[in-house]
């Protein structure tokens, strides 16, 4: 198992390194001037130049690159032309919010998933099975983005029950001291004992929370139910149902613990997707991540910003990969 | 036996295949529900210029009179910031996310099949290379990749397709890659090479023909998927550019108005989620009848 796990981990950093290749080809070699896109529209002849020799761009494609990856290595991600500012230091102070954001929807997404694909596997082709799998088809067929301007709509302008957008409300943020340890707000909140923020970073964490939660919801409910009907056809679990075991036995500790390590899978698999799904999401509400970051990159065509987080969340990816991967080897069914 | 009694023979069999995956397709009611959306929502795409009861409002023309009125019985949507006609709008977005779809999934194929084909049937190093490259494509979320292309091609609709195009294709090389695989060692593969066939005509003339079905199968499921990129690329703003009349702009541009215009960001979002929805149902369907494991005849 140790020689598959050492494998696997030097096949991730081969797929990083072509990760990295591909973003350098996409910015350096594609456009016709690199440079003037480095440097943004508005960029007088002597800053284009200056980008030309601070990119290397006079020298040949592999000094070019070696240039990229030292740049790389050290975290030097180019500076926003908006702010002028180094893209890593914005991605760091950007982060906390999507992390915060994306863990609270994928901790929802398994209380929630898991329970529907118990339920649709238990009452298989009856209405709770098919209800919630029209439901997982559906959750992967919204517009994240189009679900979030729904929740808003009924919940803040109707219902008037939930803040509209951002990670607190204006009058917390000006009056009161916001407890700053780890970045992470509601972390920080809590483990200071400040539950009025508390109380007002969950309330805004619950639409943007349960608009990026949906697809993962789907996903996993859909893989709880086709593996756990996988196992339910076992010998074992007949045989504990011959005991006479109560049902809820079989299935809640039998059938389900066998059944977590797709699960588990999925799960990893689903937090870069999410990851990805937050750059929709979080311009809509206003919520401090390197999502809003993107989207307003995109929009004035900052290209280090969008190239910074294409690297970031493609390297997340990689690794939440890897992470899947090792989950399913530590299976000792699947050992080789 | 005549030339055309043979070919109807050799047909025969895949006539009634056909049939059978249809009679089983439409054995389930949601399936047969969402096949037949399908067929409607392609048959609004190609009239969308001629039933849409207000074409001049699908590119510029303002009206500045009826601005953000909510639905009525002229206006069905509801009319938008600049007092066009949403239905209409709508409507003719179907045409334009149908197409974009197409023409994206056609790319992605036009790539995928010819590499996969390539790795599948020379294995050795080629296949090995042209794996690992796959690996790497794969091993981005799909999305992510769209928009750092599209972003570095420039903002336009036809860009985004080819974002979608190029981010899309490693599924397909890799799904023919095993199809070729198994085939070159077929009978009629080693005759070919036997008597001297070049190996481009091998690899076109015999290989793929024998294993693009569920190539085919698997990019029409993919369609659902495929439109929601591109509603998510134009809402980011790296898609569709104003006046069109495409789905993920409209909902991006609702976002200043839809709190006090609700009908301006429902109904191009409903477009496409239900747009995506049936497109994934057939898919679901497709794949379970498709799939011996789950086939019940």
């Amino acid at each position: 198992m140790r020689s598959f796990i050492v494998k696997r981990v030097l096949l991730g950093i081969l797929v990083l390194f072509g990760v990295i290749l591909i973003t350098f080809v996409l910015t350096r070699v594609i456009p016709s001037n690199p440079a003037a896109q480095w440097v943004g529209q508005r960029a007088t002849a002597e800053q284009i130049e200056a980008a030309k020799i601070e990119l290397g761009l006079d020298k040949p494609l592999y000094v070019q690159l070696e240039r990229y990856l030292a740049d790389l290595a050290k975290g030097d991600l180019g500076r926003s032309l908006r702010s002028h500012q180094p893209v890593s230091a914005e991605l760091k102070a950007y982060l906390p919010a999507t992390i915060e954001l994306v863990l609270v929807s994928t901790i929802v997404a398994v209380i929630i998933g898991i329970p529907l694909g118990v339920a649709s596997a238990k009452r298989k082709d009856h209405m709770v099975d098919h209800v919630s799998r029209f439901f997982s088809v559906g959750a992967v067929s919204l517009p994240t983005f189009w679900v979030g301007m729904f929740l808003q709509l009924i919940f803040y302008r109707w219902l008037g029950l939930l803040p509209l957008g951002g990670q607190l409300s204006m009058g917390i943020k000006l009056t009161r001291e916001i407890p700053h340890i780890t970045g992470f707000l509601m972390f920080d909140s809590l483990i200071t004992g400040d539950f009025v923020v508390f109380r007002d970073a969950l309330a805004h964490i619950i639409l943007p929370g349960i608009t990026v939660a949906l697809y993962p919801i789907g996903l996993v409910a859909r893989m709880t139910r086709s593996a756990l009907l996988e196992i339910l056809d076992e010998d074992y679990i007949r045989a504990a149902r011959s005991y006479g075991l109560p049902e809820r036995m079989v299935l809640w500790s039998y059938a389900l613990k066998n059944s977590l390590g797709p699960t588990a899978t999925v799960v990893a698999l689903s937090i870069g997707y999410t990851l990805v799904n937050t750059f929709l999401v979080e311009a809509i509400f206003s919520w401090p991540g390197i999502g809003s970051y993107i989207s307003s990159a995109v929009i004035s065509l900052d290209y280090p910003a969008i190239m910074g987080v294409t690297i970031f969340s493609a390297c997340a990816y990689v690794v939440l990969n890897l992470v899947a991967d090792v989950i399913i080897a530590l299976d000792p069914r699947v050992r080789v | 036996m005549t030339k055309s009694s043979g070919i109807m023979n050799s047909i025969k069999p895949r006539i009634t295949e056909i049939k059978l995956s249809l009679y089983l397709l439409c054995r389930n009611r949601l399936t047969r529900l969402s096949l037949g959306v399908v067929i409607l929502l392609g048959l609004t795409a190609l009239a969308a210029p001629f039933i849409v009861p207000h074409p001049e409002h699908i590119e510029t023309e303002a009206n500045p009179v009826d601005k953000l009125l909510p639905p009525s019985g002229k206006y069905y949507f509801g009319t938008d910031e600049l007092g066009r006609d949403i239905f209409s709008r709508v409507i003719y977005g179907t045409r334009i996310s149908l197409q974009t779809a197409l023409i994206a999934v056609g790319l992605a194929l036009l790539i995928g099949i010819p590499l996969g084909a390539i790795a599948g049937a020379t294995g050795g190093m080629v296949d090995e290379v042209i794996m690992r490259i796959t690996d790497i494509f794969l091993s981005f979320p799909p999305l992510l990749l769209a928009i750092a292309i599209a972003a570095f091609l420039g903002p336009s609709l036809e860009n985004a397709m080819l974002a979608i195009g190029v981010s899309w294709w490693p599924w397909y090389t890799r799904l023919i890659r095993g199809q070729a695989v198994s085939i070159r060692e077929r009978q009629f593969v080693k005759a070919a090479r036997a008597i001297g066939t070049p190996p481009v005509r091998i690899i076109f003339g015999h290989i793929v023909p024998n294993c693009i079905a569920p190539v085919i199968v698997q990019a029409s499921m993919d369609i659902g998927g495929v439109i929601l990129t591109i509603a998510s690329l134009s809402f980011l703003g790296l898609g569709a550019q104003p006046p069109t009349p495409e789905w993920g702009l409209m909902v991006s541009t609702s976002r200043n108005y839809f709190l006090n215009a609700w009908w301006y960001s429902i109904f191009p979002g409903l477009a496409i989620f239900v747009t995506v929805l049936v497109f994934n149902l057939l898919g679901d369907g497709l794949r379970e009848i498709l799939d011996p494991k789950t086939r019940k005849i």
